[in-house]
């Protein structure tokens, strides 16, 4: 099974929301397509930047120490991280990493937007 | 001799050289009561006791013709004639008399005189020996109990005050000094990443010498170790220091080893000390390493051995006077018996408690300790959540085993990034048809990456001609898989729980979550090395898995 490279793409759903769409494995390979990819979505300045994983199927301890930087960039710029489509797996493994508890975790993008779009507008 | 010697002085005041032994004080030249005689010396095997002992009453010196030191001592003096003075059959000194001042012959009244003097002289000189000795002894005695006193302080005092504590493990020590206080001692040294040392000594000679030289051997080896250097290495360094001061004829054994308690590798170098033990699932085994003692000679090299200690297994490490005690037969307390007690696994008693009650049962209770006893052991302890689990997978070549356990997959993959992907795949592929629940599989499949990423780079480092071997395997409760690499006795630090709020604040690094995710998603992890591999054993229990109706 070669492993697959991560992908991501960015799309700005709402004025203060901007999507990173991964594919792919989160691993030691994806570090630069991560950061490439979370820095430019950042140049939009916006409040929250949602992480959708629905077609990442590997995330492995390098990958979770990729995510944990995410985050602190987006603490230190007083932006929102969120999370979705994770397996039921690393659903789990977000929660005994704590991760779950600096980022929330929704099953699919549309929960998370619509939550988003309600904290944004208040 | 010593206070026959010194009653001979005391009679040589009234002897050859006063020359007048019966004149008033009046008529005695100053100059000879002042002179210290020389003392005459008699050999306890000098022909004259004898002959002293056999014949009472004074006697004429020149008439004696005996091969006799001592006489020709009293000749030489001037001695005229000498009444010995004879206590309870023993000769207990002797009554001078150079020759009269009128130049005449002794008078039968004379001798008669001194007879009787002698007589009533004899048992008062043999009781004022008897107290000088007493009073000599008594100070002898004081001298040696106050010296018994500094040697217990001095040992005492450097004795560890608290045994160490940490998790996982349980320590324990005794140290029961003989009445002589031999150099026995013990030391707990720790280090700032966690890993703990472990002296155990032993000087030659006894009393305050040997408290000096233990105080002295301890100061060194703490010195030594300061800067976290192998065993072998600081008992180098303890020799090459030790050697320009130690009393001649004087030297330490003594055994280092330093504890990761984190992975339980023991890693010992041994100045000639007794050799410890190690108490594990097989029975027993000597921890054995060579090297001379310390301060016999500089220069010298230590050799440096490691072994692991598993969940369970424990170590004693000891001195001679628990192998050299004896029992009233005079036979040894000896090797072989402590191997039979190290070896009995099914006693639950610790082990120090265990020695003692052998040590007590095999002396009797009218034992009188020859040497100090000092006994330092450690254990490690079983965590409560593995002991449902089988004690021991089966070895490498075996595809059944006595426990039941079969081999379900077994591969090998290049230590190349990301083949840990295989890894997973495989795994979850032999498990399939188990009766495990799709979230467990997934649980162990994260395992198992992991495990095998740290394989590849801390092991085998990524070389790909090393392969990082797999293999799964299943019991009736259990299933396994083992993770073998070539990093040989690598250690495996001990999965910390990650601070992840210092690393949302940049204080840490983001990394560090493989062994803390393996801990989490696996029953039981079991680290095993040898000299070739290091193993990583992943244990998940087939019972009990409250998602097994999801496999439906």
């Amino acid at each position: 099974m070669p492993a697959r490279t991560l992908e991501a793409h960015i799309r700005h759903h709402q004025p203060r929301v901007t999507v990173i769409e991964l594919h792919g494995e989160v691993n030691a390979f994806a570090e630069e397509t991560l950061n490439t990819a979370y820095g430019e979505a950042e140049g939009q300045n916006p409040e929250v930047i949602l992480l959708n994983f629905s077609d990442v199927d590997y995330i492995n301890s390098t990958g979770i120490a990729l995510i944990v930087s995410l985050l602190a960039r987006a603490r230190k710029s007083h932006r929102q991280l969120l999370s979705c489509g994770l397996s039921e797996h690393y659903v789990e493994i977000f929660n005994i990493t704590r991760l779950a508890d600096f980022m929330s975790v929704y099953p699919d993008e549309t929960s998370a937007l619509a939550d988003a779009a309600k904290d944004t507008t208040h | 001799m010593t206070a026959f010697l010194s009653s001979i002085q005391r009679l040589r005041r009234i002897g050859p050289r006063s020359r007048k032994p019966e004149a008033s004080r009046n008529t005695v030249r100053k100059e000879d009561w002042n002179a210290t005689p020389s003392p005459i010396t008699i050999a306890p095997d000098d022909p004259i006791v004898a002959y002293f002992l056999s014949m009472p009453g004074a006697i004429e010196i020149a008439k004696l013709h005996l091969d006799s030191p001592a006489l020709r001592d009293l000749k030489s003096a001037g001695v005229t004639i000498t009444i010995p003075l004879v206590s309870q059959g023993e000769l207990v000194g002797l009554l001078n008399l150079g020759p009269r001042l009128s130049q005449q012959e002794y008078s039968t009244d004379d001798r008669r005189l001194l007879n009787t003097l002698a007589t009533q002289a004899a048992p008062a000189v043999r009781v004022a020996q008897m107290v000088r000795q007493q009073r000599v002894e008594a100070r002898e005695r004081e001298r040696i109990e106050q010296e018994l006193r500094i040697a217990r302080l001095i040992q005492q005092t450097l004795l560890p005050k608290e045994l160490p504590s940490v998790q996982g493990w349980q320590f324990a020590a005794y140290y029961q000094p003989a009445r002589a206080v031999g150099g026995d001692f013990y030391d707990f040294l720790y280090f700032d990443d966690g890993r703990l040392g472990i002296v155990i000594g032993d000087v030659t000679d006894k009393g305050v010498p040997a408290a000096l030289v233990m105080a002295t051997t301890r100061s060194i080896l703490r010195t030594a170790a300061q800067a976290g250097d192998t065993p072998g290495i600081v008992l180098e360094q303890a020799n090459n220091l030790l050697c320009p001061d130690i009393p001649p004829k004087m030297f330490v054994t003594c055994l280092y080893a330093i504890l990761d308690p984190r992975t339980g590798r023991i890693h010992y170098a041994n100045a000639g000390h007794d050799l410890p033990y190690q108490r594990h699932s097989e029975g027993a085994s000597v921890l054995r390493a060579t090297g001379m003692p310390l301060g016999l000679m500089p220069g010298m090299r230590y050799e440096e051995k490691e072994t692991y200690l598993k969940e369970g297994d424990s170590v004693l490490f000891y001195s001679d006077g628990l192998i050299e005690a004896h029992n009233p037969a005079r036979d040894m307390f000896g090797f072989p018996r402590l191997m039979t007690l190290m070896s009995d696994s099914a006693d639950s008693v610790p082990l120090i408690e265990r020695m003692l009650n052998e040590l007590a049962s095999f002396t009797g209770s009218d034992w009188e300790q020859e040497d100090d006893v000092t006994l330092v052991a450690l254990q490690r302890k079983v965590a409560p959540e593995n002991k449902a689990t089988p004690s021991k997978l089966p070895e490498a070549s075996d595809n059944t085993s006595n426990d039941g356990w079969h081999t379900l997959e077994s591969f090998d993959l290049p230590s190349e990034p990301g083949n840990e992907r295989q890894a997973m795949r495989k795994v979850g592929d032999a498990l399939q048809h188990l009766d495990l629940s799709p979230k467990r599989i997934e649980q162990l499949k994260t395992a198992v990456a992991e495990a095998t990423m740290n394989a590849m780079e801390h092991g085998n480092h990524y070389q790909t001609d090393l392969p990082v071997q797999i293999r799964v395997l299943a019991s009736e409760t259990c299933v396994a898989v083992r993770i073998s690499d070539r990093g040989q006795n690598a250690d495996i630090p001990d999965p910390q729980t990650p601070n992840l709020e210092a690393k949302l604040s940049e204080l840490q690094t983001p990394r560090g979550w493989g062994l803390f995710l393996i801990k989490n998603l696996v029953d039981d992890m079991r680290v095993t090395t040898d000299q070739n591999h290091h193993i990583v054993e992943l244990i998940i229990s087939r019972e009990g898995d409250s998602h097994a109706s999801q496999n439906a």
